[in-house]
C-alpha cells in the first residue's frame, strides 16, 4: 500500500465514483503523514456531513491508520458547481 | 481546491494563540478510570459522552491544545460563547485515545459530541459553524450561541 496523493485520489475517484478529487499532502505542515482531499461526487446527495465523511473514511479504511491528519471537504456536483468563481 | 476551509481554520488558530481570556466553566475532566483498560471502554465512554451536551475529545486541554485541530475545536465553541462543556485530553490516556476512535468509529482526534451523539471532527464543527447548523444545534440543547444576533459574517469570505 502506497501512500501518496495520487494513490489516494486514484482510490476516491474510483470507489466514490467522484466527479472530482483533489489530494493535497499537507505533510510538511504536520510532521507526519497528513493529507487534505476534496471529494465531489453525487454519491453525496442527500447525505448529512457526517455520512459523506464516514464514506470518505470507509474508502479509505486501510489506508488511514497510517495518515496522521487528515482533512476533508465533501461536496454534490451543484455544491461544487455554485463554488467556482463565476 | 478552494482553500476556504483552509483558510478559515487557520483564521482560527491564529486567533487562538492570543491565550487570554479562558472561561471558567470549562471542565478538563480525566478520564477517571485508574486502570485496567476501563477507560477506553464502551460503557466509561458511553457514560462520558452523555454526562454533559457538549463533550469533546482533544489533543492537549481548552487552555493548551497541542493540535492545531484541536485548537480549531476549542476556537469555534468559544466564538459560540459556549463555556460549560467537558473536555477530555486524549494525550493523557491511550486507552482513551484509541478507545474513543473505536466507540465513535473515528479515525482522528479531535472528536465532538453533542447531546450524546457524536458529531464529527474539526472539519464538521467548522462547517456547521460556517454554514449556521451549529446554532441551530446549539440551540436544541437550549444553549443560545454568542452569535446569535450579531455580525455572522466575520469569519466568512
Amino acid at each position: 500500500m502506497e501512500l501518496s496523493s495520487h494513490y489516494l485520489r486514484e482510490k476516491l475517484q474510483r470507489d466514490l465514483e467522484a466527479e472530482h478529487v483533489e489530494v493535497e499532502d499537507t505533510t510538511l505542515n504536520r510532521c507526519a503523514t497528513s493529507f487534505r482531499v476534496l471529494v465531489v461526487s453525487t454519491k453525496f446527495e442527500g447525505k448529512p456531513l457526517l455520512q459523506r465523511h464516514r464514506l470518505v473514511n470507509e474508502c479509505l479504511a486501510e489506508e488511514l491508520p497510517h495518515i496522521h491528519a487528515f482533512e476533508q471537504k465533501t461536496l454534490t456536483p451543484e455544491q461544487w458547481a455554485r463554488e467556482q468563481p463565476k | 481546491m478552494s482553500g476556504s476551509l483552509g483558510r478559515a481554520a487557520a483564521a482560527l488558530l491564529r486567533w487562538g494563540r492570543g491565550g487570554g481570556l479562558w472561561s471558567p466553566g470549562v471542565r478538563t475532566a480525566g478520564s477517571g478510570a485508574g486502570g485496567g483498560g476501563g477507560s477506553g471502554s464502551t460503557e466509561h465512554l458511553d457514560a462520558l459522552v452523555k454526562k454533559d451536551k457538549v463533550v469533546v475529545f482533544l489533543k492537549g486541554t481548552p487552555e493548551q491544545p497541542q493540535c492545531g485541530f484541536s485548537n480549531a475545536v476549542v476556537q469555534i465553541l468559544r466564538l459560540h460563547g459556549v463555556r460549560d462543556y467537558a473536555a477530555y485530553n486524549v494525550l493523557d490516556d491511550p486507552d482513551l485515545r484509541q478507545g474513543i476512535k473505536d466507540y465513535s468509529n473515528w479515525p482522528t482526534i479531535p472528536q465532538v459530541y453533542l447531546n450524546g451523539e457524536f458529531v464529527g471532527g474539526c472539519d464538521i464543527l467548522l462547517q456547521m459553524h460556517q454554514n449556521g447548523d451549529l446554532v441551530e444545534e446549539l440551540k436544541k440543547l437550549g444553549v443560545r450561541s454568542a452569535l446569535l444576533g450579531e455580525d455572522k459574517d466575520q469569519d466568512s469570505k
